[in-house]
Protein backbone atom coordinates (compact mmCIF):
# COMPACT_ATOMS: atom_id res chain seq x y z
CA UNK A 1 0.00 0.00 0.00
CA UNK A 2 1.30 3.71 -1.55
CA UNK A 3 2.13 5.78 1.99
CA UNK A 4 1.78 9.39 1.36
CA UNK A 5 2.86 11.48 3.94
CA UNK A 6 -0.47 14.14 5.05
CA UNK A 7 0.09 17.98 4.60
CA UNK A 8 1.05 20.33 7.59
CA UNK A 9 0.25 23.67 5.99
CA UNK A 10 -1.60 23.57 2.46
CA UNK A 11 -4.15 22.23 0.56
CA UNK A 12 -6.23 19.39 -0.58
CA UNK A 13 -7.67 18.81 -3.62
CA UNK A 14 -9.89 15.44 -3.05
CA UNK A 15 -12.64 13.35 -4.96
CA UNK A 16 -11.39 14.06 -8.19
CA UNK A 17 -12.70 12.00 -10.99
CA UNK A 18 -9.97 9.26 -11.83
CA UNK A 19 -7.81 10.91 -14.55
CA UNK A 20 -8.50 14.42 -14.33
CA UNK A 21 -6.24 14.74 -11.45
CA UNK A 22 -3.50 15.08 -14.23
CA UNK A 23 -5.17 17.53 -15.77
CA UNK A 24 -5.63 19.78 -12.82
CA UNK A 25 -1.56 19.93 -12.41
CA UNK A 26 -0.90 20.69 -15.11
CA UNK A 27 -3.47 23.78 -15.25
CA UNK A 28 -2.23 24.87 -11.58
CA UNK A 29 0.98 24.60 -13.15
CA UNK A 30 2.11 22.63 -10.08
CA UNK A 31 5.14 21.07 -12.52
CA UNK A 32 6.86 24.14 -12.34
CA UNK A 33 6.70 25.12 -8.10
CA UNK A 34 9.47 24.31 -5.41
CA UNK A 35 7.42 23.69 -2.43
CA UNK A 36 5.84 19.80 -2.26
CA UNK A 37 3.35 18.76 -4.41
CA UNK A 38 1.65 14.99 -5.04
CA UNK A 39 -0.32 13.80 -7.49
CA UNK A 40 -2.27 11.03 -6.15
CA UNK A 41 -3.61 8.53 -8.98
CA UNK A 42 -6.86 6.10 -8.85
CA UNK A 43 -6.88 5.89 -5.13
CA UNK A 44 -9.39 3.92 -3.77
CA UNK A 45 -12.74 5.67 -2.89
CA UNK A 46 -15.63 4.52 -0.71
CA UNK A 47 -17.65 7.47 -2.25
CA UNK A 48 -16.25 6.97 -5.66
CA UNK A 49 -14.78 4.00 -6.29
CA UNK A 50 -11.23 5.45 -7.20
CA UNK A 51 -10.40 9.06 -7.31
CA UNK A 52 -7.13 11.03 -7.91
CA UNK A 53 -5.84 13.33 -5.25
CA UNK A 54 -3.83 16.25 -5.17
CA UNK A 55 -1.76 17.52 -2.04
CA UNK A 56 -0.20 21.12 -1.91
CA UNK A 57 2.46 21.96 0.78
CA UNK A 58 1.82 25.37 0.54
CA UNK A 59 -1.54 28.19 0.42
CA UNK A 60 -2.14 29.06 -3.22
CA UNK A 61 -4.69 30.88 -4.77
CA UNK A 62 -6.65 28.30 -7.18
CA UNK A 63 -9.44 29.14 -9.66
CA UNK A 64 -12.43 27.73 -7.93
CA UNK A 65 -13.67 28.14 -11.70
CA UNK A 66 -11.58 26.64 -13.48
CA UNK A 67 -11.88 23.23 -11.28
CA UNK A 68 -15.53 23.45 -11.57
CA UNK A 69 -15.57 23.50 -15.17
CA UNK A 70 -13.08 20.21 -15.07
CA UNK A 71 -14.40 18.21 -12.67
CA UNK A 72 -17.56 19.47 -10.83
CA UNK A 73 -17.39 16.60 -7.97
CA UNK A 74 -14.40 18.32 -6.43
CA UNK A 75 -13.46 18.89 -2.80
CA UNK A 76 -11.11 21.40 -1.44
CA UNK A 77 -10.11 21.22 1.65
CA UNK A 78 -7.75 23.61 3.52
CA UNK A 79 -5.21 22.85 5.86
CA UNK A 80 -3.37 24.44 8.89
CA UNK A 81 -1.60 22.64 11.32
CA UNK A 82 -2.63 19.57 10.29
CA UNK A 83 -6.06 19.90 10.69
CA UNK A 84 -8.76 20.55 8.35
CA UNK A 85 -10.25 24.27 8.59
CA UNK A 86 -12.38 24.62 5.83
CA UNK A 87 -13.76 22.47 3.27
CA UNK A 88 -15.41 23.84 -0.28
CA UNK A 89 -17.31 22.29 -2.63
CA UNK A 90 -16.71 23.06 -6.51
CA UNK A 91 -19.30 23.63 -8.23
CA UNK A 92 -20.26 23.91 -11.84
CA UNK A 93 -19.74 27.75 -12.26
CA UNK A 94 -22.26 30.23 -13.06
CA UNK A 95 -20.40 32.71 -14.88
CA UNK A 96 -17.08 31.81 -17.07
CA UNK A 97 -14.60 34.56 -18.39
CA UNK A 98 -11.52 34.11 -20.39
CA UNK A 99 -11.35 30.41 -20.07
CA UNK A 100 -12.66 29.06 -23.70
CA UNK A 101 -13.62 30.42 -26.79
CA UNK A 102 -17.31 31.06 -28.16
CA UNK A 103 -17.53 28.47 -30.99
CA UNK A 104 -19.89 30.76 -32.94
CA UNK A 105 -17.36 32.01 -35.55
CA UNK A 106 -18.94 35.70 -36.47
CA UNK A 107 -18.84 36.42 -32.24
CA UNK A 108 -16.86 39.51 -31.76
CA UNK A 109 -15.16 37.95 -28.97
CA UNK A 110 -13.66 35.61 -31.47
CA UNK A 111 -11.83 39.05 -33.20
CA UNK A 112 -10.78 41.68 -30.91
CA UNK A 113 -7.93 40.80 -29.45
CA UNK A 114 -9.28 42.74 -25.67
CA UNK A 115 -12.09 40.58 -25.16
CA UNK A 116 -12.26 37.98 -22.90
CA UNK A 117 -15.56 35.62 -23.65
CA UNK A 118 -18.11 35.75 -20.91
CA UNK A 119 -20.23 32.89 -20.99
CA UNK A 120 -23.59 32.54 -18.53
CA UNK A 121 -24.58 28.69 -17.31
CA UNK A 122 -27.90 28.04 -19.31
CA UNK A 123 -27.92 24.15 -18.90
CA UNK A 124 -26.41 21.64 -16.84
CA UNK A 125 -28.35 18.96 -17.10
CA UNK A 126 -26.71 16.15 -19.52
CA UNK A 127 -24.67 18.66 -21.29
CA UNK A 128 -23.29 21.91 -19.47
CA UNK A 129 -24.33 24.86 -21.93
CA UNK A 130 -22.87 28.08 -21.88
CA UNK A 131 -25.06 31.37 -23.11
CA UNK A 132 -22.32 33.89 -24.91
CA UNK A 133 -22.83 37.41 -23.27
CA UNK A 134 -21.80 38.68 -26.67
CA UNK A 135 -23.50 36.95 -29.91
CA UNK A 136 -26.33 34.40 -27.48
CA UNK A 137 -24.87 31.62 -29.00
CA UNK A 138 -25.38 28.41 -26.65
CA UNK A 139 -21.49 26.38 -26.18
CA UNK A 140 -21.24 23.06 -25.18
CA UNK A 141 -18.65 22.47 -22.52
CA UNK A 142 -17.02 19.23 -22.44
CA UNK A 143 -15.71 18.33 -19.09
CA UNK B 1 -39.54 55.24 -15.31
CA UNK B 2 -36.86 57.26 -17.46
CA UNK B 3 -35.29 55.63 -20.61
CA UNK B 4 -32.22 58.43 -20.67
CA UNK B 5 -28.99 57.51 -20.78
CA UNK B 6 -30.05 53.84 -21.68
CA UNK B 7 -28.35 51.75 -24.51
CA UNK B 8 -30.57 49.36 -26.71
CA UNK B 9 -28.76 46.72 -27.26
CA UNK B 10 -30.89 44.06 -27.46
CA UNK B 11 -35.02 44.50 -27.25
CA UNK B 12 -35.13 42.70 -23.92
CA UNK B 13 -32.99 45.56 -22.49
CA UNK B 14 -36.41 47.28 -21.98
CA UNK B 15 -39.46 46.67 -20.35
CA UNK B 16 -42.77 46.35 -21.64
CA UNK B 17 -43.81 49.58 -20.36
CA UNK B 18 -40.34 51.04 -21.80
CA UNK B 19 -41.64 49.77 -25.08
CA UNK B 20 -44.77 51.07 -24.66
CA UNK B 21 -43.45 54.62 -23.59
CA UNK B 22 -41.26 54.23 -27.09
CA UNK B 23 -44.71 53.82 -29.14
CA UNK B 24 -46.83 55.91 -27.36
CA UNK B 25 -44.24 58.97 -28.35
CA UNK B 26 -44.05 57.50 -32.06
CA UNK B 27 -48.29 57.92 -32.24
CA UNK B 28 -47.73 61.57 -30.59
CA UNK B 29 -45.15 62.05 -33.53
CA UNK B 30 -47.10 60.35 -36.48
CA UNK B 31 -50.27 62.89 -35.22
CA UNK B 32 -48.00 65.89 -34.79
CA UNK B 33 -44.52 65.96 -36.50
CA UNK B 34 -43.82 69.96 -36.41
CA UNK B 35 -44.12 69.55 -32.64
CA UNK B 36 -41.03 67.66 -32.49
CA UNK B 37 -39.03 69.24 -35.16
CA UNK B 38 -36.35 71.18 -32.82
CA UNK B 39 -36.41 68.94 -29.78
CA UNK B 40 -32.73 67.54 -30.41
CA UNK B 41 -30.92 71.05 -31.67
CA UNK B 42 -27.69 70.62 -30.69
CA UNK B 43 -27.39 67.05 -30.41
CA UNK B 44 -25.68 64.74 -32.89
CA UNK B 45 -25.86 61.34 -33.98
CA UNK B 46 -22.94 59.23 -34.41
CA UNK B 47 -23.88 56.83 -36.96
CA UNK B 48 -21.06 54.01 -37.11
CA UNK B 49 -21.78 51.71 -40.10
CA UNK B 50 -19.35 49.14 -39.98
CA UNK B 51 -21.41 47.35 -43.16
CA UNK B 52 -23.84 48.41 -45.95
CA UNK B 53 -27.42 49.67 -45.23
CA UNK B 54 -29.29 51.87 -46.91
CA UNK B 55 -32.83 51.98 -44.98
CA UNK B 56 -31.77 51.79 -41.39
CA UNK B 57 -28.73 53.98 -41.68
CA UNK B 58 -31.31 57.03 -43.71
CA UNK B 59 -33.66 56.08 -41.22
CA UNK B 60 -31.16 57.20 -38.37
CA UNK B 61 -30.09 60.08 -40.09
CA UNK B 62 -33.69 61.51 -40.94
CA UNK B 63 -35.19 60.66 -37.57
CA UNK B 64 -32.34 62.76 -36.06
CA UNK B 65 -32.70 65.75 -39.16
CA UNK B 66 -36.74 65.59 -38.61
CA UNK B 67 -35.68 66.84 -34.68
CA UNK B 68 -33.30 69.36 -35.76
CA UNK B 69 -30.32 67.31 -34.40
CA UNK B 70 -26.73 67.09 -36.85
CA UNK B 71 -25.63 63.57 -37.97
CA UNK B 72 -21.74 62.72 -38.25
CA UNK B 73 -20.29 59.03 -38.94
CA UNK B 74 -19.18 56.50 -41.78
CA UNK B 75 -21.16 53.85 -43.69
CA UNK B 76 -17.98 52.33 -45.04
CA UNK B 77 -15.59 50.76 -42.74
CA UNK B 78 -12.81 50.56 -45.12
CA UNK B 79 -12.52 54.11 -45.22
CA UNK B 80 -12.43 54.76 -41.38
CA UNK B 81 -9.35 54.23 -38.96
CA UNK B 82 -11.50 50.68 -38.64
CA UNK B 83 -9.15 49.74 -41.65
CA UNK B 84 -6.35 50.65 -39.87
CA UNK B 85 -7.46 48.14 -37.63
CA UNK B 86 -8.77 50.07 -34.95
CA UNK B 87 -10.69 48.14 -32.10
CA UNK B 88 -14.43 48.46 -31.38
CA UNK B 89 -13.46 49.78 -27.93
CA UNK B 90 -11.33 52.40 -28.92
CA UNK B 91 -13.67 53.79 -31.68
CA UNK B 92 -16.15 53.86 -29.05
CA UNK B 93 -14.38 55.96 -26.69
CA UNK B 94 -13.39 58.46 -29.25
CA UNK B 95 -16.51 58.62 -30.84
CA UNK B 96 -18.17 58.84 -26.92
CA UNK B 97 -17.08 62.44 -27.04
CA UNK B 98 -17.64 63.55 -30.66
CA UNK B 99 -21.62 62.57 -30.25
CA UNK B 100 -24.45 62.34 -27.64
CA UNK B 101 -25.26 59.17 -29.31
CA UNK B 102 -24.72 56.42 -31.03
CA UNK B 103 -25.62 54.15 -33.44
CA UNK B 104 -23.43 51.20 -34.45
CA UNK B 105 -24.16 48.18 -37.35
CA UNK B 106 -21.52 45.50 -36.73
CA UNK B 107 -21.03 42.47 -39.23
CA UNK B 108 -19.58 40.89 -35.92
CA UNK B 109 -22.20 39.53 -33.58
CA UNK B 110 -22.24 41.30 -30.21
CA UNK B 111 -19.99 44.27 -31.23
CA UNK B 112 -22.53 46.55 -29.76
CA UNK B 113 -22.51 45.13 -26.65
CA UNK B 114 -18.87 45.55 -26.34
CA UNK B 115 -19.67 48.78 -27.55
CA UNK B 116 -21.65 50.11 -24.98
CA UNK B 117 -18.87 48.50 -22.15
CA UNK B 118 -16.82 51.37 -23.07
CA UNK B 119 -19.21 54.54 -24.47
CA UNK B 120 -20.33 57.11 -21.94
CA UNK B 121 -23.24 58.14 -24.30
CA UNK B 122 -26.64 55.47 -25.35
CA UNK B 123 -25.85 53.29 -28.35
CA UNK B 124 -28.38 52.10 -29.96
CA UNK B 125 -27.36 48.48 -32.14
CA UNK B 126 -28.48 49.10 -35.45
CA UNK B 127 -27.92 45.65 -36.35
CA UNK B 128 -25.18 42.98 -35.58
CA UNK B 129 -24.54 40.24 -38.16
CA UNK B 130 -26.98 37.72 -38.06
CA UNK B 131 -27.71 38.09 -34.37
CA UNK B 132 -30.10 41.17 -33.19
CA UNK B 133 -31.77 44.55 -34.60
CA UNK B 134 -33.91 45.89 -32.03
CA UNK B 135 -34.87 49.19 -33.98
CA UNK B 136 -36.67 46.86 -36.43
CA UNK B 137 -38.38 45.49 -33.94
CA UNK B 138 -39.64 48.41 -32.81
CA UNK B 139 -41.25 49.60 -36.12
CA UNK B 140 -42.44 46.18 -36.56
CA UNK B 141 -43.78 46.08 -33.18
CA UNK B 142 -45.68 49.82 -33.88
CA UNK B 143 -47.14 48.19 -37.30
CA UNK B 144 -48.90 45.26 -35.40
CA UNK B 145 -49.76 47.74 -32.55
CA UNK B 146 -51.21 50.35 -34.84
CA UNK B 147 -52.72 47.83 -37.96
CA UNK B 148 -53.65 45.35 -35.51
CA UNK B 149 -54.95 47.05 -32.83
CA UNK B 150 -53.10 44.96 -29.97
CA UNK B 151 -49.28 43.45 -29.27
CA UNK B 152 -50.68 40.18 -28.15
CA UNK B 153 -53.13 37.49 -28.84
CA UNK B 154 -51.79 36.83 -32.77
CA UNK B 155 -50.63 33.65 -34.35
CA UNK B 156 -47.46 35.41 -36.40
CA UNK B 157 -46.12 33.43 -39.66
CA UNK B 158 -42.28 34.07 -39.97
CA UNK B 159 -41.16 33.08 -42.80
CA UNK B 160 -37.60 32.42 -45.09
CA UNK B 161 -34.21 32.86 -43.42
CA UNK B 162 -34.72 32.43 -39.63
CA UNK B 163 -31.69 31.42 -38.94
CA UNK B 164 -29.95 34.64 -40.01
CA UNK B 165 -32.44 36.63 -40.42
CA UNK B 166 -31.77 39.05 -37.14
CA UNK B 167 -35.28 41.13 -37.21
CA UNK B 168 -36.44 38.00 -36.82
CA UNK B 169 -34.81 37.01 -34.05
CA UNK B 170 -35.37 39.99 -32.53
CA UNK B 171 -38.90 40.15 -32.84
CA UNK B 172 -40.25 36.82 -31.73
CA UNK B 173 -38.04 37.41 -29.06
CA UNK B 174 -39.98 40.00 -27.96
CA UNK B 175 -43.46 39.21 -29.42
CA UNK B 176 -42.51 36.00 -26.92
CA UNK B 177 -42.93 38.35 -24.13
CA UNK B 178 -46.63 39.59 -25.04
CA UNK B 179 -49.03 37.12 -24.14
CA UNK B 180 -51.70 34.66 -26.60
CA UNK B 181 -48.81 35.29 -29.35
CA UNK B 182 -48.33 31.97 -31.51
CA UNK B 183 -45.73 31.36 -33.45
CA UNK B 184 -45.58 29.63 -36.63
CA UNK B 185 -41.83 29.03 -38.11
CA UNK B 186 -41.70 28.54 -42.19
CA UNK B 187 -37.97 27.92 -43.43
CA UNK B 188 -36.42 25.68 -45.50
CA UNK B 189 -34.66 22.83 -43.00
CA UNK B 190 -31.31 24.44 -43.20
CA UNK B 191 -32.57 28.27 -41.99
CA UNK B 192 -34.56 27.40 -39.40
CA UNK B 193 -34.49 29.46 -36.12
CA UNK B 194 -31.00 29.25 -34.14
CA UNK B 195 -31.07 26.28 -31.72
CA UNK B 196 -30.15 28.71 -29.04
CA UNK B 197 -32.96 31.14 -29.93
CA UNK B 198 -35.58 28.18 -29.47
CA UNK B 199 -34.43 26.70 -26.70
CA UNK B 200 -34.75 30.22 -25.12
CA UNK B 201 -38.34 31.09 -26.02
CA UNK B 202 -38.97 27.52 -25.02
CA UNK B 203 -37.22 28.19 -21.51
CA UNK B 204 -38.90 31.18 -20.73
CA UNK B 205 -42.18 30.35 -20.75
CA UNK B 206 -45.32 28.63 -22.27
CA UNK B 207 -44.56 29.20 -25.83
CA UNK B 208 -46.57 28.08 -28.48
CA UNK B 209 -44.22 27.16 -31.31
CA UNK B 210 -44.90 25.25 -34.96
CA UNK B 211 -42.70 24.76 -37.20
CA UNK B 212 -43.18 24.01 -40.95
CA UNK B 213 -41.74 23.68 -44.61
CA UNK B 214 -44.62 24.53 -46.28
CA UNK B 215 -46.01 28.26 -46.09
CA UNK B 216 -49.72 27.16 -48.26
CA UNK B 217 -50.85 24.74 -45.45
CA UNK B 218 -50.86 26.92 -42.68
CA UNK B 219 -51.85 30.33 -44.78
CA UNK B 220 -55.44 30.59 -43.74
CA UNK B 221 -55.13 30.94 -39.78
CA UNK B 222 -52.06 33.72 -40.03
CA UNK B 223 -52.76 36.78 -38.47
CA UNK B 224 -49.21 38.19 -39.13
CA UNK B 225 -47.50 36.64 -41.63
CA UNK B 226 -43.74 38.30 -41.32
CA UNK B 227 -41.68 37.48 -44.60
CA UNK B 228 -37.73 37.79 -44.70
CA UNK B 229 -35.19 38.16 -47.63
CA UNK B 230 -32.52 34.50 -47.44
CA UNK B 231 -29.43 37.03 -45.93
CA UNK B 232 -26.48 36.33 -49.11
CA UNK B 233 -24.38 37.98 -47.29
CA UNK B 234 -24.35 35.40 -43.97
CA UNK B 235 -23.96 32.44 -46.21
CA UNK B 236 -19.98 30.93 -46.41
CA UNK B 237 -21.10 29.11 -49.48
CA UNK B 238 -22.39 30.85 -52.51
CA UNK B 239 -23.68 27.09 -53.80
CA UNK B 240 -26.09 27.00 -50.78
CA UNK B 241 -27.13 30.31 -51.15
CA UNK B 242 -28.55 29.64 -54.74
CA UNK B 243 -29.65 26.21 -54.01
CA UNK B 244 -32.01 28.26 -50.79
CA UNK B 245 -32.83 31.91 -52.66
CA UNK B 246 -36.53 30.91 -54.75
CA UNK B 247 -37.22 29.09 -51.49
CA UNK B 248 -40.67 31.00 -50.54
CA UNK B 249 -41.98 33.43 -53.43
CA UNK B 250 -45.14 35.32 -51.72
CA UNK B 251 -47.45 36.25 -55.19
CA UNK B 252 -51.12 37.89 -54.48
CA UNK B 253 -52.61 34.16 -55.63
CA UNK B 254 -51.02 32.43 -52.43
CA UNK B 255 -53.30 35.15 -49.93
CA UNK B 256 -56.50 33.74 -51.60
CA UNK B 257 -57.28 31.73 -48.36
CA UNK B 258 -55.43 33.96 -46.36
CA UNK B 259 -57.64 35.66 -43.79
CA UNK B 260 -58.92 39.50 -45.05
CA UNK B 261 -56.99 41.46 -42.06
CA UNK B 262 -54.20 39.45 -42.53
CA UNK B 263 -51.20 41.76 -42.37
CA UNK B 264 -47.66 40.85 -44.63
CA UNK B 265 -44.65 42.48 -42.86
CA UNK B 266 -41.57 42.49 -44.29
CA UNK B 267 -38.34 44.20 -42.97
CA UNK B 268 -37.01 45.25 -46.53
CA UNK B 269 -35.00 45.29 -48.57
CA UNK B 270 -36.61 42.26 -50.60
CA UNK B 271 -35.26 40.30 -53.45
CA UNK B 272 -38.09 37.92 -54.68
CA UNK B 273 -39.22 36.90 -52.17
CA UNK B 274 -42.78 39.19 -51.98
CA UNK B 275 -43.87 39.39 -55.95
CA UNK B 276 -44.70 42.96 -56.83
CA UNK B 277 -48.20 42.12 -57.43
CA UNK B 278 -48.73 41.88 -53.84
CA UNK B 279 -48.06 45.53 -52.92
CA UNK B 280 -51.68 46.51 -54.66
CA UNK B 281 -53.30 44.22 -51.92
CA UNK B 282 -54.51 46.29 -48.70
CA UNK B 283 -52.96 43.72 -46.71
CA UNK B 284 -49.59 44.63 -47.39
CA UNK B 285 -47.87 46.77 -45.36
CA UNK B 286 -43.98 46.60 -45.29
CA UNK B 287 -44.34 50.19 -46.58
CA UNK B 288 -45.70 51.64 -43.98
CA UNK B 289 -44.11 49.24 -41.44
CA UNK B 290 -40.80 50.92 -43.08
CA UNK B 291 -42.22 54.80 -42.64
CA UNK B 292 -43.34 53.78 -38.97
CA UNK B 293 -39.14 53.16 -38.78
CA UNK B 294 -38.80 56.79 -38.80
CA UNK B 295 -41.04 57.67 -35.92
CA UNK B 296 -39.97 54.76 -33.75
CA UNK B 297 -36.26 55.62 -33.94
CA UNK B 298 -37.47 59.37 -33.71
CA UNK B 299 -39.02 58.48 -30.36
CA UNK B 300 -36.37 55.85 -29.09
CA UNK B 301 -33.62 58.89 -29.87
CA UNK B 302 -35.54 61.55 -27.88
CA UNK B 303 -36.00 59.25 -24.74
CA UNK B 304 -32.51 58.28 -24.71
CA UNK B 305 -31.00 61.79 -24.73
CA UNK B 306 -33.85 62.81 -22.24
CA UNK B 307 -34.48 65.55 -24.58
CA UNK B 308 -38.57 65.05 -23.78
Amino acid sequence: MLKVDSIHYGIVIDHITPGKGKKIFDKLNLGEVNYPVVLLRNVSSSKLGKKDIIKIENKIDVDMTMLGLIDPNITINIVENDEIIKKMKVEIPNIVQGLFKCKNPRCISNSEENVKPLFRLVKSNGTIEYCCEYCEEWTTYSL
Amino acid sequence: MSLKGKHLIDPNDFTLEELDEIFDLSEKIIKDKEAYNSICNGKILGALFYEPSTRTRLSFESAMLRMGGRVLGFSDATHSSVAKGESVADTIRVLSSYADIVVMRHPKEGAPRLASQYANVPIINGGDGGHQHPTQTLADLLTIRVLKGSIEGNKIAFCGDLKFGRTVHSLIKTLSRYSGNKFILVSPNELRLPKYLKNMLIKNGNIDIYETEDLESVIEEIDILYMTRIQKERFFNEADYVRLKDSYILTRNKLNNAKSDMIVMHPLPRVNEISYDLDEDERAVYFTQARFGIYTRMALMSLLLGVI
